[in-house]
């Protein structure tokens, strides 16, 4: 995922000499690339994500197109008010093209503990005003949003995946990045909207009740600020029972938050309940879809609501 | 600098004191200590022509960059700004009034004001961004960046301080408006810089020094430090009163959020009318 979106951000910089791309001493493989072809617009700025940030701010602000890099707690934690005051509010009087490209999405870096899982950033990130959220689920999904947001003039904050995780989309498939959301799969009276590594859990589930002759919906939610809500709206209305999961934690603003508000601004008639991790850290070592079903947020606690449901 | 010049440099900064005290006397939530001590500098850059400008288009690309990270210490600002036509003077009497686009923190929606201040240790991070972008399309202009000695403190400095050297960003100028209190005594008195000068130079930067008040000085080390493009960082140590001018307010260790009344404000005016 994340080795795909920098993969493809490499023609754009061939195409665009205004694109700069800063990392805070995080690499790839495929960032050694950049750093070779773009050595005059390549700058690594140490372990500083501070300076990350207000370095891209002043570059943006002369009309470059910034990518920032690091790890995705510190990308958005350690320096949150740099990119409250440098993107959020500055961007309100003058136009930034600033991509904070965070990798490490949840707990997708497993045995690195607290300090480098990311939990809270879809709430915190989501409450700042004039930046735009992806999270997306696969390589394809992030594939398709490289060229959006180049030519869409905003802050945004990107939560790659640490880990390669399968295709979902079909390269070939259609998809509108801007409306925020796929229809992944059409079902009858439950519907499950999740967002990132829990989109492949909701596919797994899916499959589980697919067994048992019941036809789920499945909805992938990747733009978690502005999307395209009547839309959302039009689809959650065909269904009676909806369940959000997200691999942050919940109650505090992040993906159920967002259908949440949808479903009463829009006066939906639907009964709606939401998964996502509970509210502590975890020290313990072990396989992340372990961790989600010790923090209830796994494929079981999913496969239980939406049984109770149907009950 | 000739005769005349420093004679018009003069009479300015009597007129932004001035004027500083009147929108301080209308708006009393204005910091008023923090904006009289780099009255000169604000002068010596604007009406000095340190800095090229143009009031009628703000975002002109041949601009000089200021960015003033002391926000809440730059409203002697305000007088210049509208003096100089980069919005209306009638303005000066709206200050902290509802509907003012200027309150007691100056933000980019006051034309001549290029970032968000108020937050103190961002400016300088940002400016090195300009400046590397300045650098990348080849202009001339310069970036200068106005910090408070208290905003020193903010650890985001220092980041930006060990980049900006390394990146030869020479055509970036610091501005450091020394007035040795922060906001609730003398930063000796609550964590000693010890020696800023050397610690400038040991990051690497050049560093000028000056008495900030001495405006003649302080125009030109500012024009010495703006021509100099050798491959360095600059700095100006400029060493001011913090409520200069203002008995009873100036070198008081919580002078920054005192405010002063405005039957004084009258009478320090009053004694100030025939310059």
């Amino acid at each position: 995922m994340r080795d795909v979106f920098l993969q493809e951000l490499i023609p754009h910089m061939e195409r665009h000499e205004n694109i700069f791309f800063l990392s805070a001493d995080f690499g790839s493989p495929v960032l050694d690339t950049i750093r070779e072809k773009f050595p005059g617009r390549f700058i690594n700025v140490g372990i500083a994500e501070q300076n990350l940030i207000n370095v891209a701010a002043g570059l943006a602000l002369e009309g470059f197109t910034v990518y920032a890099y690091a790890i995705a707690p510190f990308i958005t934690m350690r320096c949150y008010e740099q990119i409250r005051v440098n993107l959020g509010i500055l961007s309100q009087v003058r136009p930034l093209n600033v991509n904070l490209v965070g990798v490490g999405a949840g707990f997708s870096y497993v045995v690195s503990g607290p300090t480098h899982q990311c939990l809270e950033d879809l709430s915190i990130m989501r409450s700042l005003p004039n930046l735009e959220l992806f999270s997306p689920a696969d390589w394809v999904c992030t594939k398709k949003f490289v060229g959006f947001s180049v030519n869409k003039t905003c802050p945004k904050y990107i939560r790659l995946d640490a880990k390669p995780l399968a295709a979902i989309y079909d390269e070939n498939t259609p998809m509108d990045i801007a409306a925020g959301f796929f229809e992944l799969k059409k079902g009858k009276d439950v519907c499950v909207i999740s967002t990132g590594y829990m989109t492949h859990k909701a596919l797994a589930v899916w499959e589980v009740f697919r067994e048992k002759n019941i036809d789920i919906g499945v909805i992938d939610l990747f733009m978690l600020k502005t999307l395209a809500a009547d839309g959302l709206a039009g689809i959650i209305g065909r269904y009676a029972y909806v369940i959000t999961i997200e691999e942050g934690f919940i109650g505090k603003g992040g993906l159920d938050s967002l259908v949440l508000h949808l479903i009463n601004d829009k006066g939906l008639e639907v009964k709606v309940e939401h998964l996502g991790l509970a509210d502590t850290y975890n020290f313990q070592v072990g396989e992340r879809d372990f961790l989600h079903e010790r923090n209830n947020a796994g494929q079981k606690q999913l496969i239980n609501h939406i049984e109770a449901f149907l009950k | 600098m000739d005769k005349k010049k420093e004679a018009y440099l003069k009479q300015k900064i009597t007129w932004v004191w001035k004027e500083t005290l009147r929108i301080h006397k209308r708006s009393q939530e204005t910091r008023l200590a923090s904006s009289l001590s780099p009255i000169e500098i604000f002068v010596a850059l604007f009406y000095g022509k340190i800095l090229d400008f143009d009031p009628g288009d703000q975002y002109w690309e041949g601009r000089d960059r200021l960015i003033v990270s002391k926000g809440h210490g730059s409203i002697a600002m305000y007088p210049i700004l509208a003096d100089l036509g980069f919005f209306a003077k009638e303005e000066l009497q709206n200050v902290g009034q509802s509907g003012s686009f200027m309150g007691g923190i100056p933000d980019p929606v006051i034309p001549g004001y290029e970032t968000v201040n108020g937050s103190l240790g961002h400016g300088l991070g940002v400016s090195c961004g300009i400046a590397v972008a300045l650098k990348r399309k080849k202009s001339r202009s310069s970036v200068f960046c106005m910090v408070g000695d208290g905003e020193l403190y903010e650890g985001s400095n220092w980041e930006a301080l060990m980049f900006a050297p390394f990146h030869r960003l020479d055509n970036l100028n610091l501005v450091l408006d020394c007035n040795k209190i922060s906001m609730l005594d003398y930063t000796d008195r609550i964590l000693s810089h010890y020696s800023l000068t050397e610690k400038f130079g040991a990051f690497r930067w050049e560093v000028f020094e000056v008495d900030g008040h001495d405006v003649t000085a302080v125009y030109d080390e500012l024009r010495r430090m703006k021509q100099k493009r050798e491959g360095t960082p600059k700095i100006l140590i400029a060493h001011t009163l913090k409520g200069k001018g203002v008995p009873g307010l100036e070198g008081e260790p919580l002078s920054h959020i005192m405010t002063l009344e405005p039957g004084k404000i009258d009478r320090l005016l009053g004694d100030k009318n025939d310059q």
